[in-house]
């Protein structure tokens, strides 16, 4: 197995906070794996992305020609990245921003108002949570509960009902995924 | 077994100070400020670790002379046009036969260049770097694995034979994360009599290097050389992937060679066979063992994100033994694996051709 991911938004939005968490739960699970974030001259609102690549044998190139899967949380990032995905992937859509869809006929898409739902929840800013809970639930690369143990131990020291927005955040995603398919 | 998720220029900070080191300056350049930063807040937890932000890179590498002189084991890090200030006191420190780890993470280059990941620094890191006759050890790592393995193990070499040793990695390795798991350093064992204590009581010591006399500066010229070349015997190391039945091998180091193993297996299913070569001490270079291969290989392709550096050091150790291609990405853009795949079925084509016309 080998699967590549990159998640893609503006700065700000914890694109690089879910490749992070996904990627040490994917470690945690006994996987290899890298996490590779674009990094530069970046700011709050500019762009960000990163790519995590999750293998059970070594991993040889930390950089993705064809990921399977793209996660784009921005419009900006839905043109830059819909096309990189390789034939048959899927692409994982926050509709609360993104307006458009891909043109492409090869992949699937799932659109997931995750700002929308992070405000209903009581925090916009879980947004990137709920995104994961849906990317999970379709992908099941990691068990949502390995998930959310991994998202507890990246956040460490932050305040406790930090996490419990997350877990209602991660669960509010996974449903509305659930429905989805 | 205690495995973390850690960015690059951390595990690099953290192996450093797992290994004994007990002094770091620096001066802050990206791609490489996490590591000053890891240091400014890690060193300082260990007895006897001074951290300090320079006012500049050349005094950075000027204070680890010193504290290297003291007998500390003594780092400092930058980025490409930081590591070029710090030339003058790396030269100094071979003349002085000062240990020391000097960290390159490389950037997009010459001049102030981009901030993006390259590998346009090989000559200045394998050819000496500052003026005068003397060599770096220079240690490319291509994981974070390597990079806390590679940082330890350029610890002792540095002290073993008395001399200036560098990890030479690139943007990529600096900001990438992977599971890393801290293997336990070696003891140090650097004898008391290269340190330099105060006299005390006895007769005193002194390390320079201003040797005003022609023929004592021929000699301690020779002196280092003869050092060189035991290095050069013991100490080179290389990987190869896939070379078994191979018809066609790439030579990479560092992040290309990741990209470089990410194309080979691309290739994996096709009937090319193609193989992988990657030093992984550039200074010492794998040359025979490299040239052992063109016994049975007669193509190689060279792939660098620079305009084709270590391509000199290739044709040096195949000797004409073998055709030589080269691609290569430099300024800071990192190419796919699937880019350089088709780069590798389109001269594997190009030379099976020529094969027939023979």
């Amino acid at each position: 197995m080998l699967v590549k991911t990159i998640f893609a938004g503006f700065g700000g939005q914890g694109v690089l906070m879910m490749g992070f968490s996904l990627s040490h739960c994917a470690m945690s699970e006994g996987y290899e794996v890298t996490f590779l974030p674009a990094y530069g001259a970046e700011m709050r609102g500019g762009t960000a992305n990163c790519t995590v690549a999750i293998g059970d044998e070594e991993i040889a190139s930390p950089i993705s020609s064809e990921p399977n899967y793209i996660v784009v949380m921005n419009t900006p990032s839905l043109y830059s990245f819909q096309n990189k995905v390789v034939s048959g992937g899927v692409l994982f859509i926050n509709s609360s921003i993104i307006k458009s869809e891909p043109r492409r006929k090869d992949i699937s898409f799932y659109k997931i108002p995750s700002s929308e739902i992070a405000e209903q929840i009581g925090n916009s800013r879980a947004s990137n949570t709920v995104m994961m809970g849906a990317f999970i639930q379709k992908t099941g690369i990691v068990s949502p509960e390995a998930y959310l143990k991994s998202l507890e131990s990246v956040m460490g020291s932050k305040k406790k009902n930090v996490m419990d927005i997350n877990r209602k955040a991660f669960a509010s995603g996974y449903e509305y995924m659930s429905r989805l398919l | 077994m205690n495995k973390v998720l850690m960015q690059g220029n951390n595990v690099i900070a953290e192996a450093a100070i797992r290994a004994g080191c007990r002094f770091y300056a620096g001066y802050p350049i990206t791609p490489q400020n996490e590591l000053c930063e890891y240091m400014a807040e890690h060193i300082r937890k260990v007895e006897g670790g001074v951290f300090i932000q320079s006012e500049s890179e050349i005094a950075a590498i000027n204070m680890v002379a010193g504290a290297s002189a003291a007998g500390v084991r003594a780092m400092t890090s930058s980025s490409s046009p930081g590591i070029s200030l710090k030339q003058e006191g790396i030269s100094s420190m071979a003349a002085c036969e000062l240990p020391g780890v000097i960290v390159n993470i490389m950037r997009g280059g010459p001049g102030l260049g981009n901030i993006r990941p390259s590998q346009g620094d090989y000559f200045q890191a394998t050819r000496g770097g500052g003026h005068g006759d003397y060599r770096v050890i220079v240690l490319a790592p291509a994981t974070c694995q390597e990079l806390a393995d590679l940082t330890m193990d350029a610890f002792d070499l540095a002290d073993n034979y008395r001399t200036p040793a560098m990890i030479l990695a690139d943007g990529m390795m600096g900001q990438m994360m992977e599971p890393v798991v801290f293997k336990e350093p070696k003891r140090r064992q650097y004898p008391e009599r290269y340190m330099l204590k105060g006299a005390g009581e006895g007769k005193s010591r002194f390390i320079k290097g201003l040797i005003l006399d022609q023929s004592d500066m021929e000699e301690h010229n020779w002196k280092l050389d003869r050092k060189y070349q035991v290095i050069m015997k013991n100490e080179t190391r290389f990987e190869v992937y896939r070379a078994e039945d191979a018809e066609l091998m790439i030579v990479a180091y560092g992040t290309a060679a990741r990209i470089a193993k990410g194309a080979v297996k691309r290739l994996g299913d096709s009937n090319l066979k193609v193989g992988l070569f990657r030093p992984i001490t550039l200074w010492p270079y794998p040359s025979s063992e490299l040239r052992e291969f063109s016994r049975k290989i007669k193509n190689f392709i060279v792939f660098e994100m620079s305009t084709g550096q270590m391509l000199e050091d290739v044709r040096l150790a195949l000797q004409g033994f073998a055709d030589i291609d080269f691609y290569g990405r430099p300024g800071g853009v990192v190419p796919t694996p699937a880019e350089l795949a088709n780069v590798i079925i389109h001269r594997y084509k190009k030379s099976s051709k020529k094969k027939e016309l023979c």
